[in-house]
């Protein structure tokens, strides 16, 4: 019993016949072929899933894809416009904010949500609106760095 | 032939953004997951629930009837497969049978039972529920002090003890330096089990090529010439056949410096369905079956004399090895007892291990392997014996340690420290974080009713692993590095980075020594294919080790560069730097561009040179390398909640020479981090009969941005000479560094109410037990 879902997907439109069960992230990743969006707990404590959808950041891992019939979806491949990084994701580069890359692509996307609500966090702000994003690689401090100076040049 | 070359470092030092990350942050890099082939099929390995059971009876049946399951494959259906390899080969080592998946006998929660192969993610997944399994469990044992007790449950029937293997150590005259000793303080001191987690779980695709009898396995790992080199002995296929890339890596931390069933039994699938098949571990299954780390129990006794003078140590480790023993399981405490005496002159150690089976998943390196260990116990005995001496932890470290005009040095345990002066970074941390009043304010603070604690750590570690004698695997690392026919460059390396930035650093090496600019350096890895053999990324060996191969292959393929330039200026007297050949006499020059152009077209040919511009080189280092350093962590307890908080931490850190110290930064800051969740949060937690309780991300606390605090950073350089670019190593120093700093710091906060050592995690709970029930945890 496959149900038919509409997605609008980095502003393009999408049409699929999906398994209810079907996992948002899986059809990300196995159906639309988008493979930004990584899995790294299936228990929505890491973080690595997420996308934003209807403008707000969700782990793709606990949504299923018939949730998101109707919805529009930006994954980290949608982020750049025009072959421009955004500027969360020219920040990362810029601060050494990434190493093995496994959890980037939410965390630029959690951190974008963060800035859409506080343009100009503190740094404890930033720490606790990124709690729901694990890295394990980085130790957090060049992330911070890099969602200040996403801050100040967007807020510029 | 008159030359001289000169080197201008323009790149090497500067802190450069990397050259991996545009692929990383727009989501286009390519992960294991990430791969898709035409006719891709799926696995779900079917996993024990019981930490030691009988298999009774096995019943695939009703998986395989299953629409769109292609087959299963048991343990009776994968005997041919040869065992997973350890290859850390103690004297007198027990080595249980480690197959693929298990036949008659379970030994641990997470075992392999059976794998079932499916068209599709999900059809796999439901199978592995269908199939049937009659187990009788039996009695188990998680804890390694309790299996060493008589009558504990035996692990393996055949070994009634459960010890795995003894080692002894004996260095200088441990009796004569306690005898003379003034002070001897014990403590018994647990480095707990933690669970590495990488972000990215592991995953295998493997491919079978039927045409050509050659298997491709993509996996993620640290090690992929290891990983084709043990593969290829399980399933008796000749190296030449078997190709293994690691993709992009989310991470690793020692946890994928292994050689895993599913990396065999993939291997083995494709060839039985003849088709790709992908398999993608849960996060459940990674808690379960990939590797853990730590999982020590020591006992400490320092003796020394009245002054502070540490005189002698005597070590005795229990290692929880778990049910079997992975890659290196045995090897890593090894590691604890040469650096046991860390940045200390002493040179008396008595130490012995005993390696203890549990019916756990194995224990093997995880970032540190080892040294975090004997780091974690030096450092906190040291702190022990002030307090019992009524010294100052700063003034006894620098009592103690190996004097700067003392190197190289000989240790007590078999090492030679290459090059160090211990208490410059001290000094600096001490100055940083403003000591000689903090004192001052933690009296205060105490007048006040406040917890608050200064904890120092000095530690000195172990590096780019390693000479060959020192490693199973060989200890050199490679390097080919090619001019192209345009003059861009293209390093392929033998290392095998996954995060830690040598596609950046390599290019900057590279750059400064031919006078290209970057963006005109490729660094490959990671694909046996395209790679000479290397050894791979761990130990904090990448740098140290792979990037004097390159260093070394670059020098040579300047000499020959250099004679087609003298060749096509039609002059002896030239020089070949910043990217061009100059003729010293007339001042005429020709481009690396030019030089490669004319090396392929090789219309002419300097004497006894051959065409093209390439160099490979397998470097071997003399010695390893010996990083070291101080951090200072203030914390201040909540008396109300037990909670710690890390109110400044600095780390001074003496990597050698930096090539980059972005990374250098990014390094430190990481394994700070790490070291800070095994001091206040992370533990792998075993019931009694042998359940993993911590056994998802939300039971094992893995630190969160608001549980980090800022790091305040900073340096000294003391560059090794065991390696012509001065480099040590930074990987692991942050983790190895941190826990003590923070343990001592909670103890000193503690220290008037009696406390002398608590164990980690330092949890609100245990803490709080000790500030209101006077000294117990």
């Amino acid at each position: 019993m496959r149900q038919t879902i509409s997605v609008i997907i980095n502003g393009k439109r999408h049409t699929a016949d999906v398994e209810p069960r079907l996992l948002l992230i899986h059809f990300l990743r196995d159906v639309i072929g988008l493979k930004g969006p990584h899995i790294g707990c299936e228990t929505s404590i890491c973080g690595a899933c997420t996308v934003i959808v209807d403008g707000k950041a969700v782990k793709a891992c606990t949504m299923l894809a018939v949730q998101a019939g109707g919805r529009e979806i930006l994954t980290i491949e949608g982020l750049a416009s025009n072959g421009a990084l955004h500027p969360i994701q020219e920040a990362f580069w810029n601060e050494h904010a990434l190493q093995c890359g496994f959890c980037t692509p939410g965390m630029i996307l959690a951190a974008k949500q963060l800035l859409d609500r506080n343009p100009n966090p503190t740094e404890r702000e930033i720490r606790e609106g990124l709690e729901g994003n694990l890295c394990r690689c980085t130790g957090y401090q060049h992330i911070v760095n890099a969602v200040k100076a996403a801050a100040a040049r967007v807020g510029a | 032939m008159a030359t001289t070359v000169t080197k201008p470092e323009t790149l090497v030092g500067k802190a450069i953004r990397r050259k991996e990350d545009p692929r990383l942050i727009t989501g286009t890099a390519t992960y294991v997951d990430d791969i898709e082939m035409p006719g891709m099929h799926h696995a779900c390995i079917l996993r024990s629930p019981h930490a030691a059971a009988r298999i009774l009876a096995l019943n695939t049946q009703p998986a395989i009837d299953r629409p769109g399951v292609v087959a299963v494959f048991t343990g009776d259906d994968t005997k041919g497969i040869g065992a997973v390899v350890c290859a850390g080969l103690l004297p007198g080592l027990r080595i249980p049978e480690h197959k693929v998946l298990a036949t008659d006998r379970v030994y641990y929660v997470g075992h392999p039972v059976a794998v079932v192969v499916a068209t599709d993610r999900y059809i796999a997944r439901d199978a592995v529920d269908l199939i049937e399994v009659e187990y009788e469990p039996l009695p188990a044992v998680a804890d390694p002090e309790r299996a060493l007790e008589p009558g504990a449950p035996a692990v393996h029937p055949q070994w009634p003890d459960n010890i795995a293997y003894t080692y002894h150590h004996d260095g200088g005259d441990v009796d004569q330096a306690f005898a003379d000793a003034a002070v001897v303080v014990k403590e018994r001191i647990i480095s707990q089990r933690l669970i590495p987690t990488a972000l990215e779980c592991r995953g295998v695709v493997a491919s079978w090529s039927q045409g050509d009898q050659t298997i491709t396995i993509y996996t993620s790992t640290q090690v992929p010439h290891l990983v084709r080199s043990i593969v290829a002995g399980m399933l008796g296929l000749p190296e030449h056949k078997l190709r293994v890339v690691a993709p992009e890596v989310g991470g690793g931390f020692g946890s994928k410096l292994n050689v895993y069933p599913e990396e065999g039994l993939m291997a083995f699938v494709t060839r039985q369905i003849g088709k790709p098949v992908k398999w993608i571990e849960s996060r459940r299954e990674n808690y379960l079956a990939t590797t853990h780390g730590r999982g020590h129990v020591d006992f400490f006794e320092l003796a020394a004399a009245k002054d502070g003078t540490i005189l002698g140590m005597k070590l005795k480790i229990i290692q929880d090895c778990g049910a079997y023993h992975q890659l290196l399981t045995p090897a890593i405490p090894t590691l604890s007892v040469l650096m046991a005496p860390g940045a200390y002159r002493f040179r008396n150690v008595r130490a012995d291990i005993v390696g203890v089976f549990t019916n756990c998943v194995p224990t093997d390196a995880y970032r540190g392997a080892g040294r975090p260990e004997a780091t974690h116990g030096i450092e906190r005995m040291v702190d022990i014996l002030a307090a019992a001496l009524n010294l100052d932890p700063a003034d006894i470290r620098f009592k103690n340690f190996v004097g700067k005009d003392e190197f190289p040095f000989q240790t007590g345990t078999g090492l030679s420290y290459d090059s160090g002066d211990y208490g410059a970074p001290l000094q600096k941390a001490l100055d940083m974080i403003g000591y000689a009043s903090l004192r001052e304010e933690q009296r205060l603070a105490r007048r006040q009713g406040r917890l608050m604690g200064i904890g120092i750590s000095t530690y000195g570690e172990i590096c780019a692993m390693g000479p060959s004698s020192a490693l199973p695997s060989g200890g050199w690392e490679s390097a080919t590095v090619r001019i192209e026919p345009d003059g861009k460059v293209t390093i392929m390396s033998g290392v095998s980075p996954h995060g830690q930035g040598q596609e950046t650093s390599f290019a900057q090496i590279a750059a400064d020594e031919l006078g290209v600019a970057l963006d005109d350096v490729q660094v490959l890895h990671g694909d046996t294919s395209l790679v000479q053999y290397g050894i791979g990324t761990f130990g904090s060996r990448a740098t140290a080790v792979g990037g004097t191969a390159v260093y070394y292959a670059l020098q040579d393929l300047k000499a020959k560069a250099q004679k087609f330039g003298a060749m096509l200026l039609e002059s002896d007297d030239v020089t070949l730097a910043g990217g061009v050949c100059t003729c010293n006499k007339t001042g005429k020059t020709v481009t690396v561009g030019q030089i490669a152009a004319a090396a392929y077209r090789a219309l002419k040919l300097p004497p006894d040179t051959e065409p093209g511009l390439v160099a490979t080189r397998y470097w071997e280092p003399s010695n390893f390398t010996f990083p070291f350093g101080a951090h200072i962590a203030i914390t201040e307890i909540d008396p109300d909640t037990g909670a710690v908080e890390v109110k400044r931490y600095v780390a001074v850190d003496d990597c050698g020479k930096v090539i980059n110290p972005l990374l250098v930064a990014g390094q430190v800051h990481g394994g700070i981090a790490q070291g800070l969740g095994q001091a206040l949060y992370e533990q792998a937690v075993y019931d009694a009969d042998g359940q993993l309780v911590t056994g998802e991300l939300m039971d094992y606390a893995v630190p969160k941005a608001a549980m980090v605090p800022w790091i305040e950073t900073d340096h000294t350089c003391t560059p090794s000479p065991v390696n012509p670019l001065g480099v040590k190593g930074i990987g692991e120093a942050g983790t190895i560094g941190c826990s003590p700093a923070v343990v001592n710091s909670v103890v000193d906060a503690l220290s008037h109410l009696g406390v002398r050592h608590i164990d980690m995690p330092l949890t609100p709970e245990k803490i709080w037990n000790l500030v209101h029930k006077g000294g117990e945890a």
